[in-house]
């Protein structure tokens, strides 16, 4: 099995540490991986992008054109990728950021206010694993060792960074909305 | 095994180069490839190691030079517009018949291009590059893994043949993460009788140099070094052979082209189309003999290449034009959909039947 994953947003937003964090989670439970930045023009102030795929396979292209999940954390991100996921894929939407609603129907589309969420238990700037922790919930990605994944992308330095990343994460997977 | 850790391109090149003992780096950023220098400033002074951002790609170049004279492993990296910089001093480096490592994170051209990968460089890494005759030992690793196994194996290589050794990627080989196993560290089991390192008043003064004013002398040194490259088109090419069993066509790509293409192969056996791969791992010397033995078996073959077409010169001759070649290819920093060889391979299909 292979699913192909894109998270976008704006610069800034942490999408590709997020990315990254997904990338280990699959790297841990014995699977394929691949992480590919977007790294042209657009990190300058307008949209981010990664895409990870994970899989039982080697990875072939690192290239996802057509995710299996799509990670949104901005209008322009869901403009250009809503219609580019497969039927049947999942999207996640950073609702505090994004006020429409998906117009696809064969999708399962999911609301997150995840920058709010972050905000009001103190962490703003981990919007990101919240909606990374609901991500992880709904597809299972990574769940297993969530805790070991996020050891490899917080440095040993910032240690204290590790438990309001843990926080962040877990309300995502524990938000029902 | 050790651990495998997550890593991007260019820092598995990086950390592959300082495990091969490497200890002297020269560079000048230029995206896609700045993390091989960023890797190297953080690096190099922790381990009693040289790392130097110089005021060119030129200058760069020329203390690969002086370092490579002296007998230690060195190297140097760019991407497409500096390493065009940087010919006038690999000529000299050919010339002088000494071991170093370029590396080149190509992005999209002609010009300053762009900064998205590309493979228009191929001209210029396997024909030479800069003047006079000479060639590189090409390697075009096709994974993160690959990055930091043939870093290694360019170094062995340019000291086995005292000749410069390139690293061809793309920008997107050098900025994707992948797992990688680091190699195990390992350093230079060449003896150097040539390096000038000081004579200590034992022996003759060694001198590094590529001025020969008697022409006679310069011809020398020129069948000389082709008869090195013979042996190293003898026992050097490497390739990878992909699902070619029972293939009746024949995909040709390296690097990111052939990640895209392993996509489409797959996705034609699943239609019914037999179609295997075979991806030339170093591009000079380039696996001639694989590819002429392919052309008795496949109806065709298809280049796949992020240039306007440059590898298929290569393939034409190594198969002598007896199969259709065709080819299918994005420029300018755009990368083919595994859609897009898909739909070139029935194409190819369609003429071989015709």
């Amino acid at each position: 099995m292979t699913t192909q994953i894109l998270i976008a947003g704006f610069g800034g937003q942490g999408v590709l540490f997020a990315g990254k964090f997904l990338a280990y989670g699959g790297l841990l439970s014995g699977k394929q991986v691949s992480w590919l930045p977007s790294y042209g023009p657009e990190m300058r102030g307008g949209t981010a992008n990664c895409s990870i795929i994970i899989s039982d396979e080697p990875v072939g292209s690192p290239i996802v054109a057509n995710p299996d999940v799509l990670m949104v954390m901005n209008l322009p991100s869901l403009d250009k990728y809503e219609n580019a996921t497969v039927p049947g894929g999942k999207i996640f939407i950073d609702s505090t950021l994004i006020a429409r609603k998906v117009e696809r129907t064969d999708v399962d589309a999911f609301y997150i206010p995840a920058t709010k969420m972050a905000q009001d238990a103190g962490y703003p700037t981990l919007a990101n694993m919240v909606l990374m922790g609901k991500m992880m919930k709904e597809t299972g990605l990574g769940a297993d060792c969530l805790e070991a994944a996020l050891k490899k992308v917080v440095s040993a330095k910032r240690a204290e960074l590790l438990e309001v990343n843990l926080k962040a994460l877990k309300s995502g997977y524990d938000y029902e909305g | 095994m050790a651990d495998k850790v997550l890593m991007k391109g260019n820092e598995a090149i990086a950390e592959a180069a300082i495990l091969a003992g490497c200890r002297h780096y020269f560079g000048y950023p230029i995206t896609p490839q700045t993390e091989i220098a960023a890797y190297m400033a953080k690096r190099m002074p922790k381990i009693g190691g040289v790392f130097l951002q110089a005021e060119s790609e030129i200058s760069a170049i020329n203390m690969v030079y002086g370092v490579a004279g002296a007998g230690f492993r060195v190297m140097t990296s760019s991407s497409s517009p500096g390493v065009s910089l940087k010919q006038e001093g690999i000529s000299y480096i050919a010339g002088a018949d000494l071991p170093a490592l370029i590396v080149n994170v190509q992005r999209g051209g002609p010009g300053l291009g762009g900064i998205q990968p590309s493979q228009s460089d191929y001209f210029q890494a396997t024909k030479g590059g800069g003047h006079g005759d000479y060639r590189l030992i090409v390697l075009a690793p096709s994974s993160v893994q690959e990055m930091a196994d043939m870093t290694a194996k360019a170094f062995e290589l340019a000291e086995k043949y005292r000749m410069p050794a390139m690293l061809l990627a793309d920008g997107t080989m050098g900025q994707m993460m992948e797992p990688v196993e680091l190699p195990e560290p390992s350093e230079s089991k060449v003896e150097k009788p040539w390096a000038v390192t000081g004579t200590k008043k034992e022996r003759k003064h060694n001198i590094i140099n590529s001025l020969y004013l008697n022409p006679e002398e310069l011809e020398r040194t020129n069948f000389e070094r082709y008869e090195r490259y013979k042996t190293i088109e003898e026992n050097e090419v490497l390739y990878e052979s992909y699902k070619m069993e029972d293939a009746e066509y024949c995909v040709v790509a390296f690097g990111i082209a052939a990640r895209v293409s392993k996509n489409a192969v797959n996705a034609a056996r699943a239609r019914g189309l037999k179609v295997g791969m075979i991806r030339p791992i170093t591009l000079w010397p380039f696996p001639k003999d694989v590819l002429a033995k392919a052309a008795e078996q496949v109806k065709g073959f298809l280049s796949v290449e992020l240039s306007m077409g440059q590898m298929i010169e290569d393939l034409r001759l190594a198969t002598a034009c007896r199969r259709p070649v065709h080819l299918c290819n994005r420029a300018g920093g755009m990368i083919p959909s595994p859609e897009e060889v898909l739909d070139a391979l029935n194409k190819l299909k369609g003429e071989c039947e015709a």
